[in-house]
């Protein structure tokens, strides 16, 4: 499937005439954001699986909580602040050698999931402890009352009483991750982001151009109305 | 229909009073010595100093003081929420001091707590907050839903069983927490400051609550207020803090009537008037300025309350008594309360009547 897409893009870069009608615009359109989406939904998917236990022990470990751990808590937040200050076009090519490590190449959708998910991941640690510590501490002292271990409060406490939030934070990060892609885009990354460059930057393609921006709107939006209904679900759900 | 229940009872029926008096120098809680600084960036906070307590099997103990005597922080260092600093908790013979983790988390369970902001878990139900307690001890499901199920009845919310906490008002919000703290049949409630959140008659029910746990399940009830109402609805023993450290132990009737230092004086008066307004007694001696008149304040407690000593004494020492305040209260269900009495007549005979009053039990205070 990568290769096929792979080769169609290669045909569709050389074979392709200018002055293009609207049936072909719709389908380069509709084969880039499939890829995006593609590109983003398994990203952000990664990124949660390592960010949101990071952000678990960001908040867990430090003074006075659960798994109070001074020093591996330091080392953790500077480590995530470094990457997080690395911007992101800078990191996708920092990162390609351990792309081409795990991929086999740099160039195509699924290459470009390394650097969206290695980037996403601190960012993901950091919202996770914004939700986790807007938790009332009383919870999870009257927790530790019953007799809780400090993983009943993790998985009985902080992650379902943080849900709603949560999820706020994966739709923030889904579009955060529909931007980075686009970057990715322009190095060879596929997706909405190929398009835009190769059609509209450098063959002035203007109606690609428009396409793709109001496809990522109409993304974007769709994201974070999606987020927003299933948090208030929860929230509504307990009311 | 509980084992405590069950067990309580059986053995206060067959064993009276042999048991009572058991029971009564049983100390489940001992406190020694106990200290605890708090270690601040800017400096450490002696929260604690040097405070000896003990609780007994079956009792309703209060501890009173006011915001930032320590009395959290005593609370807490029960179920070692907080570590002491130095001093030593035993509770039911264990000296939480020395426990491993995992030894303190089983010794936790069979302590349970109420707090003033409730705290359940918004993420789900009633039933499954009573619950939580049964899943962190693993209790089997099948089992732990029936006990949800007394737990839910014994505190009357049955119906709210499916309703998530933002549905109640703080009334029903502390019976599930009581449900809950009572769910692994523990061996002792700590309350921090459980009623200060709730409106006076709200308050009152949640008290007759937990006095009827008290009672029923025989389970050792150990609270801490600011407030003496709660104090003289429902403890037996109180014990007062006051900047870090206990001045003052004992029944609560006998710091009711005998409060033996300033802040015990003063929590007391907060619910008990005992003096009458100060202009309404002067202007009243002026009016007698022509005979001799002493004015005396006499408090009584328990049965003198019923007796007719008052007009006794007016028959027998022929003198007049002027009412001018007065005050009757129960703790406890006993009586208590104090009057501000103008005695009027002859020097002696007013001397004699208070030595009357006196060996009637009461307690006499010459005022002016
Ligand atoms: N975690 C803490 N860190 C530092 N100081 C603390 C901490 N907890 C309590 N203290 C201090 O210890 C003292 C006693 O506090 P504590 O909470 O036990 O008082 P309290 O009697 O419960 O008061 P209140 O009625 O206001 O709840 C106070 O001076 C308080 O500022
Ligand atoms: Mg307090």
């Amino acid at each position: 499937m990568i290769t096929a897409q792979i080769t169609g893009w290669a045909s569709s870069l050389m074979g392709i005439s200018l002055g293009a009608d609207m049936a072909w615009v719709w389908e380069k359109v509709l084969q880039a954001t499939w890829e995006t989406l593609y590109m983003v939904a398994i990203a952000t998917g990664l990124s949660y699986v390592f960010g949101l236990p990071l952000g678990v022990i960001l908040v867990t470990t430090e003074e006075g909580h659960i798994l109070e751990s001074k020093g591996l808590n330091r080392v953790l937040g500077t480590f995530i602040n470094a990457v997080r200050s690395i911007p992101f076009i800078i990191f996708l090519i920092l990162v390609i050698p351990f792309t081409r490590l795990v991929v086999g190449t740099s160039i195509g959708t699924v290459a470009s999931m390394v650097p969206l998910t290695l980037a996403a991941i601190p960012f993901v640690a950091r919202m996770v402890e914004t939700s986790l510590k807007e938790i009332d501490w009383g919870l999870i002292e009257a927790a530790l009352s019953m007799g809780a271990s400090a993983w009943q409060v993790i998985i009985k406490v902080l992650l379902p009483e943080a849900r709603a939030s949560i999820v706020l934070g994966v739709a923030i990060t889904t579009i955060n991750l529909v931007g980075y892609s686009a970057m990715a885009g322009i190095v060879g990354g596929g997706g909405l982001g190929t398009l835009a460059y190769y059609y509209g930057y450098q063959r002035y393609e203007d109606l690609i151009m428009w396409v793709t921006v109001i496809v990522l709107i109409a993304f974007v939006q769709c994201v974070q109305m999606a987020g927003d209904k299933w948090a208030g679900k929860i929230t509504n759900q307990r009311r | 229909m509980f084992c405590i229940h069950a067990k309580g009872q059986t053995v206060l029926i067959f064993m009276g009073s042999k048991l009572k008096y058991a029971r009564e120098t049983d100390r489940l809680i001992q406190i020694t010595n106990l200290s605890k600084i708090y270690h601040t960036p800017h400096q450490d906070i002696l929260a604690l100093d040097d405070v000896s307590l003990s609780v007994r099997r079956g009792e309703v103990f209060g501890i009173i003081g006011l915001s930032g005597a320590g009395k959290s922080t005593l609370i807490r260092c029960i179920n070692m929420l907080e570590k002491p600093t130095r001093g030593s908790i035993m509770v039911d013979g264990q000296d939480l001091n020395a426990l491993k983790q995992r030894e303190l988390r089983q010794a936790r369970q069979k302590i349970g707590m109420i707090f003033q902001q409730f705290n359940l878990l918004s993420s789900r139900n009633v039933f499954d907050n009573v619950m939580f307690p049964l899943e962190i001890a693993h209790i089997p499901p099948q089992q732990a839903q029936q006990r949800v199920a007394e737990l839910l009845e014994l505190v009357g919310i049955t119906d709210k069983a499916r309703v998530y906490p933002d549905q109640l008002s703080g009334g029903q919000k502390q019976r599930v927490g009581i449900a809950r703290a009572l769910a692994n049949d523990p061996k002792i409630l700590l309350s921090d400051e459980a009623t200060s959140a709730l409106d006076p008659d709200t308050t009152r029910s949640i008290l007759k609550l937990l006095k009827d746990i008290n009672s029923q399940l025989g389970l050792t009830i150990l609270l801490i207020t600011h407030d003496m109402n709660v104090i003289k609805q429902i403890c037996d023993r109180v014990a007062v803090i006051n900047e870090s450290r206990i001045v003052e132990v004992g029944d609560v009737i006998s710091i009711f009537s005998k409060p033996g230092t300033p802040t015990s004086q003063s929590f007391i008066s907060s619910i008990i008037n005992k003096d009458a307004p100060d202009e309404y007694i002067s202007n009243l001696i002026n009016r007698h300025s022509g005979s001799y008149s002493c004015l005396v304040r006499v408090s009584f407690i328990g049965a003198s309350a019923g007796e007719p000593v008052i007009s006794s004494m007016i028959k027998r020492h022929g003198i007049d008594a002027n009412i001018l305040y007065g005050n009757i209260d129960r703790v406890k269900d006993v009586p208590f309360g104090n009057l501000t009495l103008e005695l009027i007549g002859d020097r002696e005979a007013v001397r004699q009547s208070m030595e009357f009053l006196k060996d009637s039990g009461l307690e006499v205070e010459v005022m002016a």
